[in-house]
């Protein structure tokens, strides 16, 4: 499976997934260590995949959501943005709002 | 130029209001899967962003941007602020 086919299956059969550097006990960045926070902070179950671990994940990643860089959450499939935009959504009750939703 | 006024530059075609860019490469100097690339913060506030989402006003900076990515800018941390809406708190 290459790396789109493998990132399409893991947002999909996932309701909330953060692609990230690291894993949240242990972000090797500080984005990522931010968003890991605001999800827990949710209480939100969420599938992390660390990208450090897999170059073509790591790379493919950016192309699948147009985005260049990490981390980036998925909530039913759908991107819905970086640490900035997690932070913001966060901050106005949206994300909790979605999370919600998405169980 | 500087990598700064070089941002401030490609920025500009968004016709910004108000353009500060920080930057924060020292407080991740070295850290795991930084191949060298600056950390930069900033703040737009333009016209531009009136009615588009985050993720639209997100990827329209990062556009502008995407040659000097991922080797000579490493991260971007960024407020899209459209002057229809009220700064956040700071």
């Amino acid at each position: 499976m290459d790396a789109q086919a493998k990132i399409k299956e893991t947002v999909t059969s996932n309701s909330v997934v953060l692609y990230m550097k690291g894993s949240p006990k242990f972000p090797q960045c500080g984005f990522s260590s931010l968003a890991t926070q605001i999800l827990e902070a949710c209480n939100a179950k969420f599938v992390a995949v660390d990208v450090l671990q897999d170059q073509a994940v790591r790379e493919g990643i950016k192309q699948f959501a147009n985005w260049p860089t990490i981390p980036q959450l998925y909530i039913n499939g759908e991107f819905v943005g970086g640490s900035d935009i997690m932070r913001s959504m966060f901050e106005n009750g949206e994300l909790q709002a979605m999370l919600d939703g998405a169980k | 130029m500087t990598l700064i006024e070089e941002i401030r530059v490609r920025l500009s075609v968004l016709a910004p209001l108000v353009l500060e860019i920080k930057d924060d490469s020292a407080l991740h100097a070295g850290h795991q899967g930084n191949g060298g690339g600056g950390h930069f913060s900033l703040t737009v506030v333009s016209s531009q962003f009136c009615g588009k989402s985050q993720i639209i006003r997100h990827r329209s900076i990062y556009q502008l941007v995407a040659d000097l990515m991922p080797h000579q800018i490493h991260a971007l941390s960024i407020q899209a602020i459209a002057t229809d809406e009220s700064p956040p708190k700071l």
